[in-house]
């Protein structure tokens, strides 16, 4: 009696329990994958607003010295930064390859390119931590340590506090999203996926696309402010 | 059909080029002045690579109404935290000053 | 509505409580009837402790002199009250605890969209907790609930790095919770479940995520900033540098304005239910309710400047914001007119759910209609910061959201625990609670239009015989607060067994046994009809 009433909740619609990829509250396949990438949409949604704060203290303060952000600006590498653009547009594609082989039930392609896209992460973050050390070396760190020759010092580190603020955090959700690709890799290395299951390698994409289009703003809004 | 369409590598492929190439023109731009439209121009092309990632990668274009209203929720509510501080921040130098205010640089 | 539901013998019926024992059955359940019974024990605990900073700053005000604490350390205690009641208690009070424990129930699914997120939300919000309680053990924080910039973030000399990290991090639980709502909302609901066929409890929720979900993020950056200035001299809010400390307070109060829509929503949804049940009658204006909790969600953000009347803010700004204020009072309106169109003619009975939901109504008017003084910009040129201001949000958040949340608790607790909790001595701590708030909080309207400001120690004597009036308002109120919490865990273990539907009320989670089964429905439930279907044939059927 007992036993049939904590597993049989919901006999008629649920697959064999267990291994199973549906959780139990679900009465489909479909409606979990619905729930899921709805889910990482609702999430994205607050991204946009936690990374709008920012965008909105940018829009303020370019607005307020437009001068001082500009020559600001001209001290960041716009190659650096149109190469990392390149970089990650490059994981864009190789994660929503992945994503397709996941949908064609594409095991090996799948994860080859989940690996390639979290290279690629890597070589993103290794640009960034070069770019970082060079600011380090010329002082350009908000705080105590921060020397800035002409008229707009002031307003120059207003604007490499948004950048660090801007750029670190964007970092750091590189750094997550290499994470979560890392367990989707090991996850496709034991077959967990197949045509009918792979709503984490979709939602996951979801993620990664979106901090790719993080940068897609700031690139230009950090680094091109003025370069005539 | 609730799982996201297969879209064509084609596609993928076709998405990807047009990104670099604007990324391109992102770059090129810079180095002209065109006043105060840089700014625009600037996030005119970065909103058409976001578009492009947005409906293709993120396969919004084969999504439900429903998605496309919490993403378009997304994008008014951000809108609203820039209007309304903006709507601040640019109208407090519209308030003329008191008549012997600020003669010998003493305001704001 | 009809459903067709298993008999089955009521004794051997396994439920939520009983299917596993054991602290590990708690701290690693997936449930949410189990999270929400956990988060109803931290909320709890942190409505306790809100409390004591308030016993303590309303024993100081006693008498004009500062004879019982300094300065500094009453600065201390008001913030700690306001960071620990608003993050701590207000904000997941509704949501976390009965919305946790009744939207799935009453959609007719299973569980929550993400289960696992909603347990790791509460350790979330445990977490949180506990860097604020460490904050509060070294000393506190004295910057207000606010932490206006540049004091927060450069001489600020108390624990305000703890107390960020622990609000920034409780943000999150917020976020998972709303998150899971909305999905559960729209992909979880049972066949039949229309969106017309909803509880009004459901579509307050739903707005509700919307805030938390919207708004929540733009103040976990904004903490964040306020963070790092402290941390490594970054100087996003710094005048120092041409930065502007307003710009914070725009991207605090874009969330801590629709912040207390985030407490009132649940609030009003809770009370549809109560009328309706307590009244026996169809709610009265069902979609005008069910959009108007959209609508207050949509303009809550909207009107955050007017916070900000006096803060340097452009005048023109100060305009509209005070325009655009005005307007939520149109959909709070149609509210509580329906409410009242909703008693009219009604069997009214006066259980203690009802008693609590009838004060809400009172208070909630008050404290909304003085709410438009405030939006009025001249006026509130006048009153600001002053002890009106301490009034009128109380009169929402303590008058409106407490009294909501503890007639929810009783109308629920029967299902919640499958015990009778005695109807007495919450008829008694009802009343007692209504007057010890009045007479806490109606001198404060007086004592602010008079002119003392709020944040002080001190105050001229002409002010002693109303604040000695609220501070005996205040123990009232304290004691009416601890009555419930006697006689519910009485009721625990004396209480006798709550039957399946023990108000006559209509509503999914009502048709499951009290305590629900671990996974709420054995067989999932088709809605035909109407939620609030107190018709005199379903209620003669329901006599039957």
């Amino acid at each position: 009696m007992r036993a049939e009433m904590a597993s049989g909740a919901s006999s008629a619609t649920s697959v064999e329990l267990g291994r199973s990829p549906l959780a139990h509250h679900f009465d489909d396949l479909e409606q979990q994958f619905e729930a899921s990438t709805l889910g990482m949409w609702v999430f994205l949604i607050t991204e946009v607003m936690f990374f709008g704060g920012l965008f909105a203290s940018y829009a303020v303060y370019r607005s307020l010295y437009p001068e001082g952000f500009a020559v600001a600006s001209r001290r960041l590498d716009y190659l650096l930064g149109a190469f990392n653009t390149a970089v990650l547009i490059c994981s864009s594609l190789t994660m929503a390859l992945a994503v397709r082989s996941a949908q064609l039930g594409q095991s090996r392609a799948l994860r080859l390119f989940l690996a390639v896209t979290m290279a690629l992460g890597l070589v993103f973050l290794g640009v960034k931590v070069v770019e970082y050390s060079h600011k380090i070396h010329e002082h350009l760190v908000p705080g105590p340590s921060f020397r800035f020759e002409g008229p707009h010092a002031r307003a120059a580190q207003l604007f490499f506090s948004l950048y660090f603020a801007m750029t670190g955090l964007h970092a750091l959700h590189m750094v997550v999203g290499i994470g979560i690709l890392a367990v989707l890799w090991i996850l496709a290395w034991r077959g967990r996926f197949s045509p009918q299951y792979y709503t984490p390698v979709e939602v996951a994409g979801l993620y990664w696309h979106f901090v790719d289009i993080v940068w897609i703003y700031l690139f230009p809004l950090l680094y091109l402010i003025s370069r005539t | 059909m609730a799982h996201s369409p297969i879209v064509p590598q084609r596609v993928y492929w076709l998405v990807f080029i047009t990104l670099l190439l604007l990324t391109l023109v992102t770059v090129d731009v810079a180095f002209y002045d065109f006043g105060w439209l840089n700014i625009y121009l600037a996030l005119a092309l970065a909103t058409t690579k976001a578009l492009l990632v947005v409906l293709y990668f993120m396969h919004l274009k084969y999504s439900s109404r429903l998605i496309w209203g919490f993403v378009g929720a997304a994008l008014f509510w951000f809108l609203l935290l820039v209007g309304l501080t903006g709507a601040d921040i640019f109208t407090r130098e519209w308030v003329p000053d008191p008549p012997g205010w600020g003669a010998n640089g003493s305001g704001p | 509505m009809s459903t067709p539901l298993v008999e089955l013998p009521r004794t051997s019926r396994v439920n939520y409580l009983n299917v596993s024992y054991g602290i590990r059955s708690w701290l690693f359940t997936t449930d949410h009837k189990r999270i929400a019974l956990l988060y109803l024990a931290s909320v709890t605990l942190f409505f306790f402790l809100g409390g004591f900073f308030a016993v303590l700053i309303r024993l100081e005000l006693m008498t004009p002199q500062g004879d019982l604490v300094q300065s500094e350390t009453y600065n201390r205690l008001f913030t700690m009250h306001g960071v620990i009641m608003i993050f701590f208690f207000l904000i997941p009070a509704i949501p976390a605890v009965l919305g946790n424990f009744l939207v799935p129930l009453m959609i007719g699914a299973r569980d929550l969209a993400f289960p696992r997120l909603n347990l790791l939300s509460w350790y979330i919000y445990t977490l949180g907790g506990l860097f604020t309680l460490a904050a509060t053990v070294f000393g506190g924080v004295d910057t207000g609930w606010t932490f206006y910039t540049p004091y927060s973030s450069t001489y600020s000399n108390s624990n305000v790095m703890l107390t960020a990290v622990g609000i920034f991090i409780t943000g999150f639980s917020s976020i998972l919770t709303g998150l899971n709502f909305l999905v559960t909302i729209h992909k979880m609901r049972a066949p039949g479940m229309t969106w017309f066929r909803l509880p009004l409890f459901i579509w307050a929720h739903y707005a509700t995520s919307i805030i938390m979900i919207l708004g929540t993020p733009v103040v976990a950056i904004a903490i964040l900033l306020v963070g790092l200035e402290r941390l490594f001299h970054i100087g996003i809010f710094d005048p120092k540098l041409g930065g502007d400390p307003l710009l914070f307070q725009h991207l605090f109060w874009f969330y801590s304005h629709p912040a207390v829509y985030i407490m009132i929503l649940p609030a009003m949804g809770v009370i549809n239910e109560l009328i309706t049940c307590f009244s026996r009658r169809r709610i009265f204006g069902y979609s005008f309710i069910a959009f108007s909790s959209i609508a207050i969600a949509v303009l809550g953000f909207l009107v955050w400047g007017h916070h900000m009347f006096t803060s340097g803010q452009s005048i023109y700004a100060g305009m509209v914001f005070s325009v655009l204020t005005m307007l939520v009072a149109i959909p709070s309106a149609v509210k509580v007119f329906n409410w009242t169109a909703t008693l009219y003619k009604g069997s009214v009975s006066y259980q203690a759910p009802m008693l609590y939901a009838l004060g809400f109504i009172g208070l909630f008017t008050i404290g909304g209609l003085t709410g438009i003084f405030l939006a009025t910009l001249a006026v509130d040129v006048h009153v600001h910061d002053t002890y009106f201001v301490v009034a009128h949000f109380h009169y929402i958040m303590v008058g409106g959201t407490i009294m909501a949340y503890l007639g929810g608790l009783h109308y629920w607790w029967p299902k919640m625990t499958g015990k009778i909790y005695p109807e007495g001595w919450a008829r008694f701590a009802a009343l007692v609670i209504f007057v010890g708030f009045n007479l806490t909080f109606f001198p404060q309207f007086i004592l602010g239009y008079l002119g003392m400001p709020r944040r002080y120690h001190v105050y001229p004597e002409e002010f002693q015989v109303l604040n000695v009036m609220s501070s005996a308002g205040a123990s009232i109120l304290g004691v009416g607060y601890l009555i419930p919490m006697i006689y519910f865990i009485w009721s625990l273990r004396y209480g006798p067994k709550a039957p399946e539907n023990p108000w006559g009320a209509k509503g999914l989670e009502w048709l499951v046994p009290s305590p629900p089964p671990p996974h709420n429905f054995d067989v999932t439930p088709v809605v035909t009809g109407e939620p609030y279907d107190y018709t005199p044939e379903s209620e003669e059927a329901h006599a039957r």
